[in-house]
């Protein structure tokens, strides 16, 4: 069993960083809106607001490595130019979309939206973030600050469903590969 | 727009209750829609003008999207920072502020949206 290093580095970007960024922002926007019909305000211990802190941390994290790593590792594999009289496209997604009628929205439409969209998600999730933690007692006092956090963590869900469901969609019909291959079990023939 | 207004009248709205002051916040929610703007313009733009594009090509590899992406955020931080001096210690009205910032969200998704740009460029 082998994989190629693009193809790794394509996993971690989407499914390391872009899809737990997902998860993770899915359940804060559960634990907002549960909160929003709560009696009394959630009063957490020293340490729950440290996890708290943490939690939040790690998705702002997550959602720039995603967009950071695609931008500027992934998406040069992707639209690389093939070479004059390349008939082989195979290392060169972006043509073999592009070489089809029937597969070139999935670049017109798919990637030039998932492109710019996805920075949308850790903007919006860092401001989420960044009120969570120094605006708390505000969040309690003032329902209008609650529902601004509680939007963006919204569009920040969205906008990464959209670039994480292009992506899939992507490397479907034009797998990221190349680079050196990666045995992960098994012998070399 | 002015956004801002006293505290002593936000009090005087709630007797006996000590508000935060919110501008911090509104700082904060403002600038994000601010920057979602910030992206799906600057990316119209660089779509639009090839020489625009040119301009935003940071990192060859990467074309355009690497300056659209690292102007856009600047821009925004430096929106957030400017209004964060600004509304220190204030209170404004954050339903004006929210209703902005709402509307400069779904501004910069529809911008990103290749048919709606495509559409404004008459394509």
């Amino acid at each position: 069993m082998e994989i190629t290093l693009r193809a790794l580095v394509t996993m971690i970007h989407g499914m390391l960083f872009g899809a737990f960024f997902l998860m993770a922002t899915f359940g804060l926007v559960v634990e907002l809106t549960r909160s929003s019909f709560g009696e009394q305000p959630l009063r957490l211990t020293p340490r729950g607001y440290s996890l708290e802190r943490f939690y939040l941390f790690t998705i702002v994290a997550l959602g720039w490595a995603a967009v950071l790593t695609g931008a500027y590792i992934v998406y040069p594999w992707y639209r690389a130019v093939p070479p004059a009289g390349a008939t082989d496209l195979a290392l060169y997604p972006k043509y073999v979309l592009m070489s089809s009628a029937t597969t070139a929205g999935w670049h017109t439409l798919g990637m030039e939206w998932k492109e710019h969209i996805a920075w949308i998600a850790p903007v919006a999730m860092s401001m989420v973030a960044y009120i969570f933690t120094t605006h708390r007692r505000l969040m309690r006092e003032q329902p209008k600050v609650r529902q601004a956090v509680l939007v963006f963590a919204l569009v920040a869900f969205g906008a990464a469903g959209v670039a994480g469901l292009f992506g899939a969609m992507l490397n479907k019909y034009a797998p990221i590969n190349g680079g050196s291959t990666i045995r992960l079990t098994g012998k070399n023939q | 727009m002015n956004l801002s207004r006293s505290e002593s009248a936000e009090q005087a709205a709630t007797p006996g209750k000590h508000l935060l002051p919110n501008g911090p916040a509104a700082a904060a929610i403002l600038s994000a829609g601010a920057g979602c703007t910030f992206i799906g313009l600057i990316a119209l733009a660089a779509d639009a003008s090839k020489p625009i594009a040119k301009l935003l090509t940071l990192y060859l590899p990467t074309g355009p999207l690497s300056g659209v992406s690292s102007v856009a955020i600047l821009l925004w931080l430096g929106m957030w920072l400017i209004l964060a001096k600004r509304w220190k210690g204030k209170t404004v009205a954050l339903g004006k502020v929210n209703a902005t910032a709402f509307l400069l969200l779904a501004l910069g998704i529809l911008l990103t949206f290749p048919p709606f740009a495509d559409f404004l460029q008459g394509k």
